[in-house]
């Protein structure tokens, strides 16, 4: 049987400053870091090494040395589990590790409204007015990421994720899309595209994430105990703004690699050129493009879908119980058959064909071109988290979007954590003894207790630390020093 | 009616059908709904957009 597919998102958001087109973006980025308003501390991150520790219901502590003040400047991690932290020149949300694709997809959303709240803040502090957008692209050649992430077994051969894996990450472009204005990176001219990212991509597997960027990344961090685990980290993605669209890419993948651990996908599909056909499935918003297959033949980035469909929904339904997958595949057989038909009639489900449709009305009416300003313009504000700016979020407002989530459970999950992983441990611990937690990491929590030495909890199992749990031992302990105690005893 | 009057009468039908198919995609209240939309969206959107593009430089991450 599959290992649970644990998973999460990680997002990194474009910044401007009003008024400061020559605004350090590493200085912004922090002030927005800095000025989140809600429950967090501020943290040393990555302050560990490789030992298992000992286990008592997952946990267990050691001692360690001194920390390096320098580290808890632009590093917080939130009530919620996130990791709210400066990745070179962005702020980023990492949010925390979920137990299925639809708080997956809650938790992501959860990051524009700490963006937004954190902008808000930071302008009453500061006075710089800073937006935030949760894109990919500046439309000028330079990419920033949004990645994914999915618990594998260790014993799955890394050869056979790749191989699955890629078919299936170039043609879920179809539905992972958030669309753009044109191309970049000298990739063919087009108006318009189905996703941000696809034009940077360069190589089929790899290690990079900044140049050369691979469709499968190998980074083997495995964030939880390296013997049994495999962290896969999905770099050809977009960042969602709508929430069903988000559903599908993280449930769709994850059921994949369910799937593709047990075996049940009977032929990967290879494309014969990934990165040509990464472009192309992009480039081809009538979804009529073939893809060359390894071996002869052709088929569309959507007939390759339709495979994948039919296969992954007779594994689920043999294989998994919980309705999560019911609900997954019910969307992912509404959309790809509404592609067949009518991909427009898909405007209240996915970022691209809404942009489109927006897009196609305006140079209508307003007798404008694919290259104007204003469509450029919308391309970009379509993705501020600013609810009263952003005009995914004002067409939602208005009704536009299949919604998944209420205003009032993405609050809520903004100061609370998943409460079937590990997340939920190291969330409570940020709420109730923020005084006492000085370094995180995904896999463990530092105390300092007033000892002489610090001390570290390690978390190298993503599913223990889950409320059931150790939910009424945080509930009992009185302090930081009495948790350690129980979680030791 | 004479053969030749109901076969035009035939095509004229398959005209119309094909019409409607083609005017299927926006019904005239979905326009209406999507140029009010348009409306909003002129509203909010920035006003120098030239600006906006052009100022919208992002470098470095991953």
């Amino acid at each position: 049987m599959a290992l649970h597919k644990v998973l999460g998102t990680e997002t990194e958001y474009g910044i401007t400053v009003k008024g400061e087109p020559g605004f350090n973006p590493a200085v912004a980025s922090s002030l927005i870091v800095n000025s989140y308003p809600g429950r967090r501390v501020r943290v040393q991150w990555s302050y560990e090494e490789e030992t298992p520790g000992r286990d008592a219901r997952g946990f267990g502590h050691e001692t360690y040395g001194p920390l390096d003040p320098e580290g808890a400047v632009v590093n917080s991690v939130l009530a919620n589990g996130a990791r709210m932290y400066v990745d070179h020149a962005h702020p980023e949300y990492s949010a925390p590790e979920c137990y299925d694709p639809l708080e997956a997809a809650l938790y992501d959303k959860v990051g524009e409204l700490v963006m937004h709240q954190a902008a808000m803040a930071a302008a009453e502090k500061s006075g710089n007015i800073v937006s935030l957008y949760k894109n990919n692209s500046d439309g000028k050649g330079n990419s920033y990421g949004a990645h994914e992430n999915y618990l594998l077994s260790r014993e799955t051969p890394f050869g056979d994720v790749i191989r699955y894996a890629m078919t299936f990450l170039v043609t879920r472009q179809i539905f992972t899309g958030a669309g753009k204005v044109g191309s970049e990176n000298d990739r063919p001219k087009v108006p318009f595209q189905i996703t941000q990212r696809a034009d940077f991509f360069e190589e089929e597997v790899g290690l990079e994430t900044t140049l050369k960027r691979p469709i499968v990344n190998t980074r083997d961090e495995p964030h939880g105990d390296a013997s049994k685990y495999r962290r896969l980290h999905v770099i050809l993605g977009d960042a969602n703004l709508s929430e069903t669209q988000n559903f599908l890419k993280l449930g769709t993948t994850a059921l994949m690699l369910a799937a593709l651990e047990d075996g049940a996908i009977p032929d990967p599909l290879d494309l014969a050129d990934p990165v040509e056909s990464c472009w192309r499935v992009s480039h081809d918003v009538d979804l009529t493009r073939p893809l060359e297959l390894e071996g002869g033949g052709s088929a569309t980035a959507l007939e390759l879908q339709g495979r994948f469909l039919e296969w992954l929904s007779k594994y689920a339904e043999k294989e998994l119980d919980d309705p999560v997958w019911d609900k997954l595949v019910g969307e992912w057989e509404r959309v790809l058959s509404a592609m067949e038909t009518d991909v427009m009639s898909l405007s209240d489900t996915l970022d691209w064909v809404a942009k489109k449709r927006v897009f196609e009305r305006f140079i209508d009416r307003d007798g404008i071109g694919w290259d104007s300003p204003k469509l450029r313009a919308f391309d970009l504000q379509y993705h501020d988290v600013n609810p009263e700016k952003g005009l995914y979020h004002r067409m939602a407002g208005s009704g536009s979007f299949r919604r998944l989530f209420t205003d009032d459970e993405i609050a809520k999950a903004a100061v609370n954590p998943p409460e079937r992983t590990r997340a939920y441990f190291r969330g409570r611990c940020v709420d109730l003894f923020r005084d006492s937690v000085v370094a995180a990491n995904w896999d463990s929590l530092v105390f300092d207790i007033g000892e002489s030495h610090l001390k570290r909890v390690p978390m190298m199992e993503p599913l223990r630390g889950a409320a059931d749990l150790v939910g009424s031992l945080l509930d009992e302990a009185e302090d930081a020093a009495d948790l350690l105690q129980r979680l030791g005893g | 009616m004479a053969e030749q009057e109901r076969s035009k009468e035939r095509r004229r039908q398959d005209q119309e059908d094909v019409e409607e198919v083609e005017v299927v995609t926006e019904s005239d209240s979905d326009l209406e709904a999507l140029d009010d939309l348009l409306d909003e969206i002129d509203e909010v959107l920035e006003e120098n957009a030239e600006e906006f593009v052009k100022n919208y430089v992002q470098k470095g991450g991953e």
